[in-house]
């Protein structure tokens, strides 16, 4: 799937073919067998196979370095569709810390990659010596962090400047099995003392000023607009295929009401992570994350449990899939700042700014 | 599931260039001091606004040359729309002229009503009404009772109409009547007139609301003589042309920036330093209007390219209304204050009050939430 495959194609029908390619690829790896082996601790090397092959996790690294080069939007609506499918490998993460390295670096970086650290105040401080650098520090929370190849550090110098350093899993020490409500790894990583020959270490692109937490927003909440979608689409088939007092419960107005509830918030949800994904290498990406984010997490409580309520008993047990959605949601909300933290710093940016600087903030200048 | 669509609005230069028309009018009209901002919002009826919003070339942008318009684009007079919210112009005397009943008689109405009526719209010089709801008749539109019955010299109409906003004030109403039998869908049989509110025949009665506003009145046919040419469209096409222009009405920015003003002065009466819970309040209504701007600039593209996102539509009013109502609720838990309907000394405590007791409307007008449920339900499959 890489481009020079197809020259003949603009860069929309490019995306377009991609994603179309990226949902079929998904739809036909992601099994519910795989999905259960995968909560139960093993690594789906069969999926992750597949979407190496396709080229995926080089989707938002610059043609240039030796990616796919899809636009930012775009790849952030592969990711989206992945959060659909309940993909059970880190290719969001992987395509973040790809492209990002790429950036610093010019190189593609192929495997599997995560992201550290993930927290809005854990630092991890590099100093340079004579032909290395030396990491110190815990990140807390890592994503996939025994599971990846590589991780991608955004490391502090004593002067405050961010570095990017590509840090092999296999060179540091074991850490303890953590897994979130999903049982997707996010483990504890410490770095005491570890040496980074030169060549893995960058300056770090000045979009990374932050660390990652703004990256990591930007991809769970995009993840979580897919996730409910599938819930939404799970319920509704549901509630059109259950039938009690003669009926589907689908055709109750109370039901009705309910779907049309959780709806609305999705909608909403969507559009925001729809400005946010545009907004991808542009001013306008810390203010559209904040409110994505914040849109998105709030809206993922809403719908999950509307999604459960229709499904009764059944979406309460493993027999049914949902379950793969809604423990994503509930984890994903959480992670690179919940929705308390983002509208908080929203909240600070428009009341510093003052009432009247909202409206260009909303419409444009 | 129906997926929503939600695609990049990228407006042409001229909504562009509109945008920046229109900041440059309602700048003047407040340094003027033609209206007060934290006072005001599209519901409040101020002729000498719309005449000079008119003048300006700020309604009808869309239609053709040759009935005052400028023929723009629908995203120009989105933005206008957009403009006048976020400013909290007085703009409900031109409001529904431009909205829908001009949009109405240009698509559908005879060539007399159109040279007779539009031109005037545009000047800002001729307000319409609407009238729909019937004291029996209000969700269920279909249940329409006022009946027009053909005569010599036209049609002659008999029955009330409820809810009318502004119809002690306005020069026209178009109004939804019976000329038939209903039909099995109960959706045939109706007809669309434009009634002027000039002539004999035609009666009017105020009904104030809670805040003490007159906006409401009941209006009653006695004989009511309307001309052939009055008459919007086919006879019996009533129901699909009301409910055709119905995505127009929903997707809106009306429909989540009633009270746009309230979240400018809670901002300004908060302050640059919030506390926790205050920013975190703002914030999440921040992230809500953020996303509904985008619902709604997302639909008026796909409007201007003649499809017709009734769903999405329904989407935009149901979750836009659900802001406008909580808006009010949220701003009096942030700020210590006691909401006020004449405080001179603190433009937050009225404009918190003047809201308040509109907010009830919001989620009632143009369809209610129970009923845009039910549309939205069935673009979900579920009817």
């Amino acid at each position: 799937m890489s481009a020079n495959a197809m020259p003949a194609h603009t860069e929309a029908e490019l995306s377009a073919i991609v994603l179309e390619q990226a949902d079929r690829l998904f739809r036909g790896e992601v099994t519910k067998e795989r999905m259960a082996e995968a909560d139960r601790g093993t690594w789906p090397s069969g999926i992750w196979m597949a979407v190496q092959q396709a080229g995926l996790p080089l989707a938002l690294t610059a043609e240039q370095h030796g990616g796919v080069g899809l636009p930012p939007a775009d790849a952030l609506h592969l990711i989206r569709r992945a959060g659909y499918h309940t993909l059970p490998v880190p290719l969001a993460e992987s395509m973040i810390a790809a492209a990002l390295w790429a950036e610093a670096s010019g190189e593609a970086v192929a495997g599997t990659l995560s992201l550290a650290p993930v927290g809005a105040t854990e630092v991890i401080s590099i100093e340079r010596g004579s032909g290395s650098y030396t990491l110190r520090g815990t990140a807390h929370r890592v994503p996939w962090a025994t599971q990846v190849d590589n991780l991608l550090i955004c490391a502090r110098d004593a002067e405050g400047s961010a570095w990017l350093a590509l840090l092999p899993r296999a060179g540091l020490p074991e850490a303890k099995r953590r897994t979130n409500l999903a049982n997707e790894p996010r483990e504890t990583i410490t770095l005491d003392g570890v040496i980074v020959r030169e060549a893995a270490v960058r300056a770090a692109p000045a979009s990374c000023a932050g660390g990652f937490l703004l990256f990591g927003a930007a991809i769970r909440a995009q993840q979580m607009v897919g996730a409910m979608e599938r819930c939404l689409d799970y319920a509704l088939a549901y509630a059109m295929e259950r039938e009690q007092f003669g009926r589907p419960i689908g055709r109750f107005q109370a039901v009705q009401h309910m779907l049309a509830d959780a709806a609305g918030q999705y909608a909403a949800a969507a559009a925001s992570a729809e400005v946010a994904g545009e907004a991808y290498g542009t001013d306008d990406f810390a203010f559209a994350t904040a409110v994505a984010k914040a849109r998105v997490g709030e809206a993922t409580g809403k719908v999950a449990e509307v999604c459960h309520q229709v499904h009764g008993a059944m979406g309460f047990t493993q027999e049914h899939p949902l379950h793969f959605a809604t423990r994503r949601l509930w984890s994903w909300r959480d992670e690179f700042g919940h929705e308390t933290f983002w509208q908080e710093r929203i909240g600070r940016m428009v009341c510093s700014a003052g009432g009247e600087a909202l409206w260009p903030m909303l419409v444009g200048k | 599931m129906h997926a929503f669509q939600f695609d990049a609005p990228r407006l042409p230069p001229e909504a562009l260039a509109a945008r920046h028309r229109v900041r440059a009018f309602l700048a003047a009209e407040r340094d003027a001091k033609a209206f007060s901002p934290h006072r005001s919002s599209w519901s409040v009826f101020d002729e000498g606004f719309s005449r000079r919003a008119g003048a300006a070339g700020f309604i009808g942008v869309t239609w053709p040359k040759e009935f005052g318009g400028q023929a723009q684009s629908s995203l120009v007079r989105f933005v206008i729309t957009q403009e006048m919210l976020g400013a909290g112009a007085p703009c409900f005397a031109h409001w529904i002229a431009d909205r829908q009943s001009g949009p109405q008689i240009l698509r559908h109405g005879s060539e007399r009503a159109k040279r007779l009526l539009l031109p005037r719209i545009c000047r800002g010089e001729c307000y319409f009404g609407i009238g729909m709801s019937e004291p029996d008749s209000g969700s269920d539109l279909a249940a329409v009772r006022t009946r027009a019955v053909k005569q010599d010299a036209g049609w002659i109409i008999n029955g009330s109409k409820i809810w009318t906003s502004n119809a002690h004030r306005v020069h026209y109403l178009i109004a939804l009547v019976r000329t038939g039998d209903a039909g099995a869908d109960r959706h045939g049989g109706l007809t669309q007139f434009i009634i002027d509110m000039s002539q004999p025949g035609v009666s009017v009665r105020p009904i104030h609301n809670l805040a003490g506003g007159h906006e409401f009145n009941e209006v009653v046919f006695q004989d009511y003589l309307v001309a052939d040419d009055m008459m919007v469209g086919a006879e019996g096409q009533g129901w699909s042309m009301v409910t055709g222009e119905l995505a127009f009405e929903r997707s809106g920015p009306d429909r989540f920036l009633s009270d746009y003003r309230l979240m400018v002065e809670l901002i300004n009466r908060v302050g640059p330093t919030p506390n926790q819970q205050q920013a975190v309040e703002i914030g999440r209504l921040v992230g809500h209007l953020a996303a509904l701007q985008r619902m709604s600039a997302s639909i008026a593209v796909l409007l201007d390219q003649g499809k017709s996102p009734n769903t999405e539509a329904a989407l935009v009013k149901d979750v836009g209304t659900a802001f406008e109502r909580e808006l009010p609720e949220m701003a009096r838990k942030l700020v210590p204050v006691e909401a006020s309907l004449n405080d001179p000394e603190d433009v937050f405590a009225e404009t918190l009050g003047h809201v308040s007791l509109h907010a009830p409307s919001f989620t009632l007008r143009g369809g209610t939430r129970e009923i845009l449920r039910g549309i939205i339900a069935r673009g979900l499959g579920l009817r």
